[in-house]
């Protein structure tokens, strides 16, 4: 009976500490399973970190490998949740030669109907940004990839639960304990 | 020579300007360590100049490779209890512990090492003997961590012997750098207590503890399969307890043996690919398994499609990892065994199992005529392995400690050893490392001095780490080592026979003059090849107050039966 693969949003909250990492991504590696992105960053609590690790999955592995990475004695706390789990977005930007922006009357009508962001322009390039669904990314790649892109950069996903993450509670469990 | 002389509580209590390297060897002592294992080497030579001044508190003991050193401390950790130390230089000396490590981590031993890093100035350089130790180590550490600066030496350390012996134990590694070593630093020792983030030991549920003896309480046919949860969470009393009042019969894991005596009515023997025919057939006849402190490795379970699917699977772990890591479980009880036992115990009626247990007597006796009965009381010429075993069962009265190596010997030494009492089987399981046995046994025979302590090992193990009878030499480690010659890598000899064609490739070996090599140490030994010659071999050795080698001729070509092939059920055990 095999199980099916899903995208799932593994989030991890950990002490700030150098090697932690390596670490989880040894854990992954070892199970031979592609991160299909990863995010580090500060999270809502002082001196906690927070990664949010995409993969493809099936539920049974997510759970073991939340498992072992909770195993780590600098992670407080793991999660996995499934898109539907979740609010989530990535973010991009893409570098293009300006004078395409007063060429291409084309462009402009992209950027108004994406809802893109204009961070910058100057005489040799201007930049956009967007924030969106990796769908939403990549239709807009398509779009400007017609008229040339630069540079195109795209972030890992991050993502927000729609249940509550008691890691405070959890913290003051530990601090008590 | 200058020697200083701190009591404990001095340690603890007294802040003073001191240096890096001053403050590694006083933690140390704040630890309770009195003997650690190492090599040394540039650096971490600032902290050996420390260790010369601190000798009558500290004895450092010099192995002839950082392998061994590593493994000496497990030696040490797995009679004791205690954390084992190691300490090695930066690059080779720190990479050379890798081996040791890696085992304690598969089995769940606390060892700290600590290691020289170069300057930190020069980190990340190429500098000379510099290896990124803490990358290195990263997987097969419990925790590691690298310390730049003398002022965060004692917390690292602190935090390393908390978190190696906590919980589920393991090992640790520390890096320090050179010029941490020489900084100063005002020194005040706290021991850990707590490490935000980290819950070594669950909560065990009373939920489902009641479970757990529901499902006992209404078995046909429960059976027990321990593992060395039971010696780490020091629960012999308790197993012994639940196995008494509910009548059930009783296996282990390799790393499980002794916890229980093996006289023991209710043993049952060991599972897995080499262990005895009654329980691991009868894993696919039981209505309860009961697992209580192992994490149903592969070399136990066989085929995990047909392992036990028809039985109620309850599982005792300290480790929440484990649970459903490999068997799915009906029942998961978290916790120390210590503490989930005996909440076990209360809950569980009294009971036997009288017709049950008949069917493991009933297959032992197979195995008896087929197997056993050749091992230990062989009629053919050649000498087996089985029978010095029981020689040494004889002449100990079963109160070794047993130190193997790995291979065909191994697990003669675990199926036939007579354990009488706990952490009497050391030996390494899950990584099976060739050349562990020599100096673990110099780490567990200077962990416990008045324990016998034999080392069984191969003809090809004792040459991975041959070099520590220099050890046991200046030492003076009264240990007695036995090395089965069978003058093959017999354990890969006997699956090239029965699974390649019988194509030795590489594994005969032309070995040296061994009694000669030992003699060369000083250590006292024998070379026996008759029968009618080992019995008065092994009493000499035992009788023996030093160390003393002792080398027997075993028959080049025995096989260790029963035998569960790899990836096979375990249902499907061979006894030929
Ligand atoms: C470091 C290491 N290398 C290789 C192996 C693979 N291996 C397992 S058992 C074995 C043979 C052991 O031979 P010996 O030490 O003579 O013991 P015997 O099986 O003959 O009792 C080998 C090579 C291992 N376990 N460890």
């Amino acid at each position: 009976m095999s199980e099916d693969i899903k995208t799932f949003t593994i989030s991890v909250y950990t002490e700030n500490n150098i090697g932690l990492l390596n670490r989880i991504s040894a854990i992954f590696q070892r199970r031979h399973i592609n991160i299909e992105s990863l995010t580090t960053s500060q999270s809502e609590i002082d001196g906690v970190n927070r990664f949010v690790i995409v993969v493809n999955v099936t539920k049974t592995n997510a759970e073991k490998i939340v498992k072992q990475i909770e195993k780590q004695v600098e992670t407080i706390k793991a999660y996995y949740h499934t898109d539907e789990e979740t609010i989530f977005t990535e973010s991009c930007m893409f570098k293009i030669k300006s004078e395409l922006l007063f060429e291409e009357p084309q462009i402009q009508n992209i950027i108004k109907e994406s809802n893109t962001r204009i961070v910058t322009v100057n005489k040799e390039f201007f930049v956009l940004e967007k924030s969106g669904r990796r769908n939403e990314i990549e239709s807009l790649r398509r779009d400007l990839n017609v008229f040339g892109i630069m540079q195109f950069v795209r972030s890992g996903r991050i993502a927000v639960t729609k249940d509550e993450m008691k890691i405070t509670e959890l913290l003051s469990a530990f601090n008590n304990q | 020579m200058e020697t200083q002389t701190l009591n404990k509580k001095e340690v603890a209590e007294k802040t003073q300007r001191i240096t890096g390297c001053e403050a590694v060897v006083r933690s140390l002592i704040a630890e309770g360590v009195d003997i650690l294992y190492g090599y040394p080497g540039g650096a971490i030579m600032p902290v050996y100049d420390e260790l010369y001044k601190f000798q009558d508190q500290i004895h450092h003991v010099l192995t002839r490779h950082e392998q061994g050193a590593a493994h000496a401390a497990q030696g040490f950790a797995r009679i004791s209890g205690r954390v084992g130390v190691a300490l090695a230089t930066s690059g080779p000396g720190a990479t050379n512990l890798i081996t040791g490590i890696a085992d304690a981590q598969i089995d769940s031993t606390p060892v700290v090492c600590i290691t020289g890093q170069v300057a930190s100035h020069l980190l990340g350089s190429d500098a000379f003997q510099e290896t990124d130790i803490v990358g290195i180590s990263t997987p097969v550490t419990k925790w590691n961590c690298q310390v730049t600066k003398a002022e965060d030496i004692p917390a690292a350390i602190a935090k390393a012997f908390y978190i190696a012996k906590s919980g589920r134990p393991g090992p640790v590694l520390v890096d320090i750098t050179k010029d941490a070593q020489f900084g100063e630093l005002d020194f005040k020792y706290e021991k850990c207590k707590g490490v935000r983030s980290y819950l070594p030991v669950p909560k065990t549920s009373q939920d489902a503890v009641n479970a757990a003896a529901e499902l006992i309480n209404a078995a046909k046919k429960p059976m027990i399969v321990w593992g060395q949860g039971v010696i780490l969470g020091e629960a012999e009393a308790e197993l012994k307890a639940v196995v008494e009042k509910a009548g059930i019969p009783s296996a282990w894991t390799i790393l499980g043996a002794s916890a229980l005596e093996s006289s023991h009515p209710l043993n049952v023997g060991m599972v897995g690919m080499h262990g005895n025919y009654g329980p691991n057939k009868l894993t696919n006849e039981c209505d309860v398994l009961i697992a209580i402190g192992m994490r149903f490795d592969d070399r136990v379970t066989g085929d995990l499609n047909t392992y036990a699917k028809q039985a109620k699977v309850i599982h005792f772990d300290i480790d929440p990892a484990e649970i459903n890591k490999n068997v799915q479980s009906d029942v998961a009880v978290l916790g120390n065994s210590k503490e989930s036992l005996a909440m076990l115990f209360d809950a569980l009626n009294e009971n036997s199992h009288e017709a049950w247990l008949q069917e493991f007597r009933d297959l032992y006796q197979v195995e008896f005529d087929s197997v056993i009965n050749k091992d230990l009381n062989p009629t053919k010429q050649g000498l087996t392995m089985g029978e010095v075993i029981k020689q040494i069962n004889i002449q100990t009265e079963g109160h070794a400690a047993i130190v193997t190596d790995v291979g065909q010997h191994q697990m003669i030494a675990c199926r036939y050893a007579d354990f009488k009492m706990s952490k009497s089987n050391i030996t390494s399981g899950g990584l099976g490392t060739m050349g562990f046995a020599l100096p673990a046994a110099i780490g567990a025979k200077m962990a416990a001095p008045d324990r016998e302590v034999v080392a069984v090992i191969g003809d090809g193990g004792f040459q991975m780490n041959i070099q520590e009878l220099g050890t046991i030499f200046q030492q003076k480690v009264p240990v007695k080592i036995v090395v089965l010659n069978n003058e093959f890598l017999g354990m890969v000899r006997q699956w090239q026979q029965l699974f390649f064609d019988k194509r030795y490739a590489s594994t005969e070996m032309t070995n040296p003059d061994f009694v000669t090599i030992a003699k060369g140490y000083q250590i006292e030994g024998k070379r026996v090849s008759n029968r009618k010659d080992m019995e008065a071999a092994v009493k000499e050795m035992i009788a023996s107050e030093n160390s003393y080698f002792l080398e027997v001729c075993v028959e080049k070509e025995d096989n260790v039966f029963p035998m569960i092939p790899s990836g096979a059920s375990v249902s499907d055990v061979r006894l030929s």
